[in-house]
């Protein structure tokens, strides 16, 4: 059964690659951040695997619930961090993005 | 009676994997933020949940269920318990990363891909490139 379990944490770490890469080319910030969100919970569950490998998983188990709370708290200030709805255009931007999706509606129907 | 713990878990990390190549090469190949996001956020949580489950279950089959004992066959169950606790707390928190993500590159203005092949964003003049295509007419041909 171990060799299952070091198959699978192989199989895991390598499915991480195509993250890795969308992180070095990713065009924006938050593709990027997605890639780092993705590999972090990949970690919590490779924690996991790591421990039935060495047999010591009641150890393991505390090392990935303290990673993946990091983990969503990291992600989730870098999306207050690039958040930016504070700014002018972005309302305008929203409702074109809303009229293209459900048709132009709302305040020019009623205008 | 334990080979079938086993062989359930056996094939519960192997559906996890298969779903995380799936999730894995969404992430790399789809057009879009939105669609990259969408890939990323549903894989990588059902993948999770699925390696975590078939580990918790394997486990189950290394606990003594011959002689039952209060004070030795309750606590060789505390590891799987913890395994449902990181269980629960990635459905939950995987989610609420991923909204809170997608809220912020929405927010952002990042060009969702459309049917017309242009951008849905470029109206109001802030994002309108030289190369756009024509915005899309009644009757036009979509690609």
């Amino acid at each position: 059964m171990t060799t299952f379990y070091i198959i699978a944490g192989v199989v895991l770490l390598l499915l991480m690659v195509p993250a890795v890469v969308r992180i070095v080319k990713g065009p924006t910030a938050i593709d990027r951040t997605v890639g780092v969100n993705v590999i972090g919970t990949k970690t919590a569950v490779l924690l996991v695997i790591i421990g039935m490998i060495f047999k010591r998983v009641d150890m393991f188990v505390d090392f990935a619930l303290a990673y993946g709370l990091l983990n969503f708290i990291g992600s989730i200030a870098a999306a207050r961090y690039l958040h930016r709805s504070k700014e002018a255009p972005v309302d305008d931007r929203k409702r074109n993005v809303k009229e293209s999706i459900h048709g132009a509606s709302g305040e020019e129907a009623r205008g | 009676m334990s080979f079938v713990f086993t062989i359930i878990g056996a094939i519960l990390v192997i559906l996890g994997l298969v779903f995380f190549i799936g999730a894995a090469f969404g992430l790399l190949r789809f057009p879009d933020f939105y669609t990259r996001m969408h890939a990323a956020g549903k894989g990588d949580t059902l993948c999770s949940l699925l390696i975590v489950l078939g580990v918790a279950v394997g486990l189950l089959a290394e606990v003594d269920w011959t002689h039952f004992d209060w004070h030795h066959t309750v606590p060789q169950l505390l590891v799987p318990l913890k395994l449902l606790a990181i269980c629960v707390f990635i459905m939950v928190s995987s989610p609420a990363s991923t909204h809170a993500l997608m809220d912020a590159g929405f927010d952002d203005g990042i060009e969702p891909v459309t049917a017309e092949g242009g951008n849905a964003l470029a109206d109001d003049g802030f994002h309108a490139a030289a190369g756009d295509p024509e915005p899309y007419q009644e009757g036009s041909k979509i690609p």
